[in-house]
C-alpha cells in the first residue's frame, strides 16, 4: 500500500518571526526555512509503517515555491520514496492545498494520507479534514498512536481531557500530534540518497485545481505586548501583592 | 444576519466553550441560533434554550451522534447550513475536528480561532503562535469559523428564552467507529475553564515531584493543573495537561508558573492569563519578561513555603 504525506515548508520553529513595518505580513527573508514540525512527524510515521513491512512506498508531497523541493528533499532523507512537487508562486491556502492533495490522491491511489495537524506559520488546522471531507473519507485528526492491520486503520487521538481510539476503513486520513513520535534525524549518507530519489514537478493548473485564496489578509500586526512586571523577594511578599494589590487570592 | 453556533455539551449540560462562542456570535450580530448535536441530549438542548443571546435551538438526537465523530456531525451541520451567514464553534478539538470538513463541503475557506471580530466579515486571529495577530477578510457567502474561547467573555447562562426545534438526523456515514474514549477523571476545574491555573514545567525534575509539589498548591488555590511541553515531553504528566501553542490556549484570572522557563511556544498558549507568576531559579528566564509577579527561588523551597502561607 502507497502512503502519501503532504510536507509544508514553514519559517524555522527557532525563529521568532517579526511583523513588516507596512503591516503586509511578517518577514521572511533571509529567514531560516524547515519542514513544519508536525509534517516531519508525518514522514516519520508513514516510514515506520514502510519499515515494518506495511507500506511499501511513501510519497511526500509539498505544494508552493520552487524552493519547498528541498523540504521534499528532507522527506526523502527520511525515508520517502519519492517527491512531488506542485509548484506556484501563489498563496496558497488550506481549501486549495486540500484540492490539489485530493486531485493527487485520485491519481496514486494511497491507502493512507498522514498529515502534520496544523502548520506552524498560518496555525490554521485544517487541511486533513478538508481533504477527508473532499474524498468523502474517514478522517482521524490529533492522533498519537497509529496501527494498520487487516484494511483497517486503529487510531487513538488526543481530545480535550484524554483519549480515545476510533476504527475506520482504508482509505482514510489521519493528522499527526506531537506525542505520535520522535522523527529520526537524517543521516548524511541519507541525505545524498536522497538527492537522487525522483522528484516530479506539477502545477495547479496540471490538477485542473484552482487555488484563488478565498481569504484576504488586510493587516499583520503586532500582538499586544506584555511588559514584565516585579521581582518579588519571597513568599511572603509575593502572597501580599497577591491579596493586596491584584486580588486574585 | 444569520448565525448557527455548535455547541460543545455532554448531552446533560452546555459545555463552558459555548459560552464565549455565542459572545462572538452576538460580536457579528444577528439572529443566533445553537445547534445540539448528541444522543439523549435533551437536557443539553433545554440548558441551550437559556442561554443569553440564543432565539431558536435545533436539536438532532440519535444515537449516531453520540461519540461526536467528525464525519456524522459535519453531514448533519452541512445538511442544516442553509440560509446561516456563518457558522460558529469553539475552538476545541471537537471543533477544530468537525469545522473544516463542514467548510470543505460547503467548498468555503474556514476561519481559524478568531480572537476578535471587526465586522461580519473580517476577523482578527493569531498566527505564528500569536507572535503575529492577522485581520483577515472573507468574501465567501458562508463564513466557517472556530473561536478561540480566551478572546471573548462568555454570555450568561440564564436570561435566554429560546424555542427548541427538533431536526431530522442525517444518515449515519459508517466511517469511523469509537473503540474506546479515555477521560481523564479529576475533581479539579477543567483547565480551559478554570480561574487559576497552576503551571509545572522540567524544573520541577520528575513526575513524582510535579504532583507533591504542584497538587497541595492547587487544592488551595481550587486551580486546574497545567504544564509545559517540556514537561508533557519529559512524561511527568499526560498531553492534555499542556498549556502552548501545541496544547490549550488559556487565559485564567491568575497562571502560577513554576519551574517554566517560557518558552516561546508556551507563552502563546498563557500570556493573555490576567495575571502571571513565575518561580524559577533561572533570574534570566524568559518567563518573567511576561510575569506580573516574579520571584526567583528554588521552587522546591518556594512552592512548599507558598502552599502553606495561604493557609
Amino acid at each position: 500500500m502507497k502512503i502519501l504525506v503532504p510536507v509544508k515548508r514553514v519559517v524555522d520553529y527557532n525563529v521568532k518571526v517579526r511583523v513588516k513595518a507596512d503591516a503586509s505580513g511578517v518577514d521572511i527573508a533571509n529567514v531560516k526555512m524547515s519542514m513544519n514540525p508536525f509534517d516531519e512527524i508525518a514522514v516519520e510515521e508513514a516510514v515506520r509503517l514502510k519499515e515494518a513491512g506495511v507500506a511499501t512506498e511513501v510519497i511526500a508531497v509539498s505544494c508552493g515555491v520552487a524552493q519547498c523541493q528541498e523540504t521534499l528533499r528532507t522527506a526523502m532523507a527520511i525515508g520517502a520514496d519519492r517527491g512531488i512537487l506542485v509548484q506556484t508562486d501563489e498563496e496558497l491556502q488550506p481549501l486549495a492545498v486540500a484540492k490539489l492533495l485530493k486531485s493527487l490522491v485520485e491519481k496514486e491511489g494511497p491507502q493512507l494520507v498522514i498529515l502534520g495537524k496544523q502548520a506552524i506559520d498560518d496555525d490554521a488546522n485544517q487541511t486533513g479534514q478538508m481533504l477527508a471531507a473532499l474524498l468523502n473519507l474517514p478522517q482521524a485528526t490529533f492522533a498519537s498512536k497509529v496501527a494498520i492491520a487487516d484494511g483497517k486503520a486503529t487510531v487513538t487521538r488526543e481530545i480535550d481531557g484524554g483519549l480515545e481510539t476510533l476504527s475506520m476503513s482504508l482509505p482514510a486520513i489521519v493528522t499527526t500530534d506531537l506525542r505520535l513520535n520522535e522523527p529520526r534525524y537524517a543521516t548524511l549518507p541519507n541525505i545524498m540518497k536522497a538527492k537522487k530519489k525522483p522528484l516530479e514537478t506539477v502545477t495547479p493548473a496540471d490538477l485542473g485545481v484552482d487555488v484563488a485564496p478565498r481569504l484576504k489578509t488586510l493587516k499583520v500586526e503586532e500582538p499586544p505586548k506584555r511588559s514584565a512586571g516585579v521581582k518579588v523577594a519571597d513568599v511572603a511578599e509575593l502572597v501580599a501583592k497577591l491579596k493586596n494589590e491584584a486580588k486574585v487570592i | 444576519m444569520s448565525i448557527l453556533v455548535i455547541a460543545e455539551h455532554d448531552n446533560a449540560s452546555i459545555k463552558a466553550g459555548t459560552l464565549n462562542t455565542l459572545a462572538a456570535a452576538q460580536a457579528i450580530g444577528g439572529d443566533i441560533d445553537l445547534l445540539v448535536v448528541g444522543s439523549g441530549c435533551a437536557a443539553a438542548a433545554e440548558a441551550g434554550a437559556k442561554l443569553a443571546g440564543v432565539s431558536k435551538v435545533r436539536v438532532a438526537d440519535a444515537a449516531h451522534y453520540a461519540d461526536g465523530g467528525a464525519e456524522n456531525v459535519a453531514a448533519l451541520v452541512v445538511a442544516n447550513a442553509a440560509g446561516y451567514t456563518h457558522i460558529l464553534a469553539p475552538a476545541s478539538t471537537s471543533g477544530k475536528n468537525v469545522m473544516p470538513r463542514v467548510a470543505a463541503q460547503l467548498d468555503v475557506a474556514q476561519i481559524s480561532e478568531i480572537v476578535a471580530v471587526v465586522s461580519a466579515d473580517t476577523f482578527r486571529r493569531p498566527i505564528y503562535a500569536g507572535n503575529a495577530i492577522a485581520t483577515v477578510q472573507s468574501a465567501d457567502p458562508v463564513k466557517v469559523i472556530t473561536v478561540r474561547t480566551t478572546g471573548f467573555d462568555a454570555v450568561s447562562e440564564t436570561g435566554g428564552s429560546g424555542s427548541v426545534e427538533a431536526l431530522d438526523a442525517a444518515a449515519d456515514t459508517g466511517l469511523t467507529k469509537l473503540v474506546n474514549r479515555d477521560l481523564t477523571k479529576s475533581e479539579r476545574p477543567e483547565l480551559g475553564a478554570a480561574g487559576v491555573i497552576v503551571s509545572g514545567g522540567r524544573g520541577l525534575g520528575s513526575g513524582e515531584n510535579y504532583h507533591s509539589l504542584l497538587e497541595p498548591l492547587a487544592d488551595k488555590l481550587n486551580a486546574a493543573l497545567g504544564a509545559s511541553r517540556a514537561a508533557v515531553d519529559a512524561g511527568y504528566v499526560p498531553n492534555d495537561y499542556q498549556v502552548g501553542q501545541t496544547g490549550k490556549i488559556v487565559a485564567p484570572q491568575l497562571y502560577v508558573a513554576i519551574g517554566i522557563s517560557g518558552a516561546i511556544q508556551h507563552l502563546a498558549g498563557m500570556k493573555d492569563s490576567k495575571v502571571i507568576v513565575a518561580i524559577n531559579k533561572d533570574e534570566e528566564a524568559p518567563i518573567f519578561q511576561v510575569a506580573d509577579y516574579g520571584l526567583v527561588a528554588d521552587l522546591f523551597e518556594a512552592v512548599p513555603a507558598l502552599t502553606a502561607a495561604l493557609g
